[in-house]
């Protein structure tokens, strides 16, 4: 609860009302923005999505073109991402929560994950094109792009678990220690279940941050014209951002319509994802408790 | 299990959690490493003075020039921009947010501008491009298709969430007993809040601010939808300019063979605008434990 000051006279209010006013002007002015974007990427793309819109590949005719490709590429993406950065991001925020303690390799970590997460996204497009496509040799495949999101999404995934881990009382490790069991017992049986929740919303929200992210793929070299889904890891791909952003450098105007359409599929994808995650989240707290 | 066993598990699962801790201190030299080996072979073919010197940045073209100072300012005037709108705007937010609104309008306006920061930059782009400087280009004379101030604003309104809630946690954070030592001397919730908690969560606001701009330097669609690509040594808003980050999408979309100096370049822009969001970062970081260590 935050004071109160005494009862002011009346003329003495006019600042606070003056700062109110303002405040909500600028709240309401952003809101309102949020509001006419959405509002103006509806009414140019709502009338262009159909099944052959989201069945079809790329084409120099903006009617026959489709988000096929990307949106798969994206799930593909996504999927390899998930894959690497979930057990490698849970895994250190286990180490630096549970394990670290107060080491000075431990604290080398911590600075040096903060600052992970301030990098801009298209030097992680960098990091990846000199390293996995390059170096390693994998080319421009979903494997290289999964991987850059992945270490892109690394530092989220761990503060958010290290958050969550946080969350669990001491008492239910104390407790667990009671019955004799040890440090990675404790972990895996009490404390992992005990944050999951949280675990999963940060997973879930890092995830999809990373799937709109656009940059580091260009960067690493994903296609703009690709006219099927990907079959393998090794596969050449394109995502739906960059689609969407092909689309949107064109000058003629259907296309615009087709980026449009593209980006309600795109925030339908992540509006499903996070809604997953709050219902994750319920599912699973309404169960513990 | 026997006990030994037992021991030995544990010590092979600790070994194992660290290893994954450490890869992130190995992204950090990864990153570090491949900016560095291959700007370093740029720079063999480009003096240092020339990059930070010459007016013109032209290295997709016959005669090459390679001055990094266009990209730079065209960096600078779009951050600059969204700047302008983001720090008042998110400053004021924070204020009304954490010294005014009652609860139930912070529980139902924090979501929403977290939903405003979790929009992806294309669709930021996309919005910018073509409803944003269409409209600008009715009240501004003589601002091009391409510019700089329509994604300056557009990323002002994205960065906006990030200052007011970063803002609000450093006003949440200074004791009740000032605004209460403010109230005894007769001051209003105005004069209290701009007076006393404002200036108290100076260090946290400032951290806040520089981070957005951190931000703002490193991002990267907005502007390559909406400003342009055309490196141009200007403060005007109104024309087509490019930046660092814009470059480098640029020339990743071409195909600018392995090994040529145009490949290297942007490895060579990508050190810099790694250099520049590291130190402005390391900045905000530093301002923020010394207000936390205030308040502790």
């Amino acid at each position: 609860m935050r004071p109160r000051p005494p009862t002011t006279p009346r003329l003495r209010q006019w600042g606070d009302r003056l700062l109110q006013v303002m405040a909500l002007l600028v709240l309401a002015l952003a809101l309102a923005s949020l509001a006419t974007l959405l509002y103006d990427v509806l009414a140019d793309g709502l009338g262009r999505l159909s099944w052959q819109f989201m069945t079809s590949g790329p084409s120099s005719r903006a009617e026959r073109a489709g988000i096929y490709p990307g949106l798969f590429g994206s799930l593909w993406v996504m999927a390899v991402a998930a894959a690497i950065a979930v057990p490698l991001g849970v895994g250190s925020a286990v180490y630096l929560e549970e394990y670290g303690g107060t080491g000075r390799w431990a604290h080398l970590i911590e600075i040096n994950i903060a600052n992970l997460a301030g990098v801009p996204s298209v030097v992680y497009g960098l990091l990846g094109l000199g390293l996995f496509v390059r170096a390693l040799q994998l080319g421009s495949s979903v494997l290289a792009g999964g991987a850059t999101l992945a270490l892109l999404a690394l530092p989220v995934v761990i503060l958010s678990t290290r958050e969550a881990l946080r969350t669990v009382p001491l008492s239910i490790r104390e407790a667990s220690y009671a019955l004799g069991a040890t440090k990675w017992q404790t972990t895996w049986h009490q404390v992992l279940p005990g944050a999951l929740p949280g675990v999963l919303t940060g997973l879930i929200l890092a995830l999809s941050r990373a799937v709109g992210e656009t940059a580091p793929l260009i960067v690493v070299g994903a296609l703009t014209y690709i006219t099927f889904a990907p079959d393998g890891l090794d596969s050449p791909f394109t995502v739906l951002p960059i689609q969407i952003y092909n689309w949107v450098s064109r000058p003629e105007a259907p296309f615009a319509e087709n980026a449009a359409a593209g980006i309600i599929v795109l925030l339908l994808l992540l509006l499903t994802m996070n809604a997953t995650a709050i219902v994750v989240r319920d599912r699973l707290q309404k169960r513990r408790a | 299990m026997r006990t030994e066993t037992r021991r030995l598990v544990e010590a092979v699962i600790e070994r194992g959690l660290f290893l994954c801790a450490a890869t992130s201190v190995l992204v950090t030299a990864g990153i570090i490493g491949v900016l560095l080996f291959e700007a370093l072979l740029f720079f063999q073919d480009v003096s240092v003075l020339d990059f930070f010197t010459d007016t013109e940045w032209t290295p997709l073209f016959a005669q090459k020039r390679f001055g990094i100072l266009p990209l730079l300012t065209g960096t600078l005037l779009v951050s600059a921009i969204a700047m302008v709108v983001a720090l008042p705007a998110g400053l004021l937010s924070a204020i009304y947010l954490s010294e005014y609104a009652p609860s139930g309008l912070r529980r139902v306006v924090k979501p929403l501008l977290e939903v405003l920061a979790g929009v992806p930059t294309v669709v930021y782009g996309y919005f910018a491009l073509l409803f944003v400087t269409p409209l600008l280009q009715d009240i501004v004379p003589g601002l091009a298709g391409y510019n700089a101030l329509s994604p300056g604003i557009v990323m002002g309104i994205m960065i906006l969430p990030l200052v007011s809630s970063l803002s609000e946690d450093a006003l949440h954070a200074v004791p009740n007993g000032l605004r209460e030592g403010a109230y005894a001397l007769g001051a209003t919730r105005m004069q209290a809040a701009l007076r006393v908690v404002v200036p108290a969560a100076f260090s946290g606001i400032s951290a806040s601010f520089i981070l957005a701009s951190s931000r703002a330097i490193g991002e990267t669609m907005i502007v390559a939808i909406a400003s342009g690509l055309e490196p141009r040594l200007t403060l005007d808003p109104r024309v087509p300019i490019e930046t660092m980050t814009a470059f480098i999408v640029q020339v990743a979309q071409g195909d600018a063979a392995t090994g040529t100096v145009e490949y290297r370049t942007i490895f060579a822009v990508g050190m810099l605008l790694f250099l520049i969001t590291f130190l402005l970062n390391m900045a905000s970081d530093w301002l923020r434990r010394r207000f936390r260590e205030q308040y502790a």
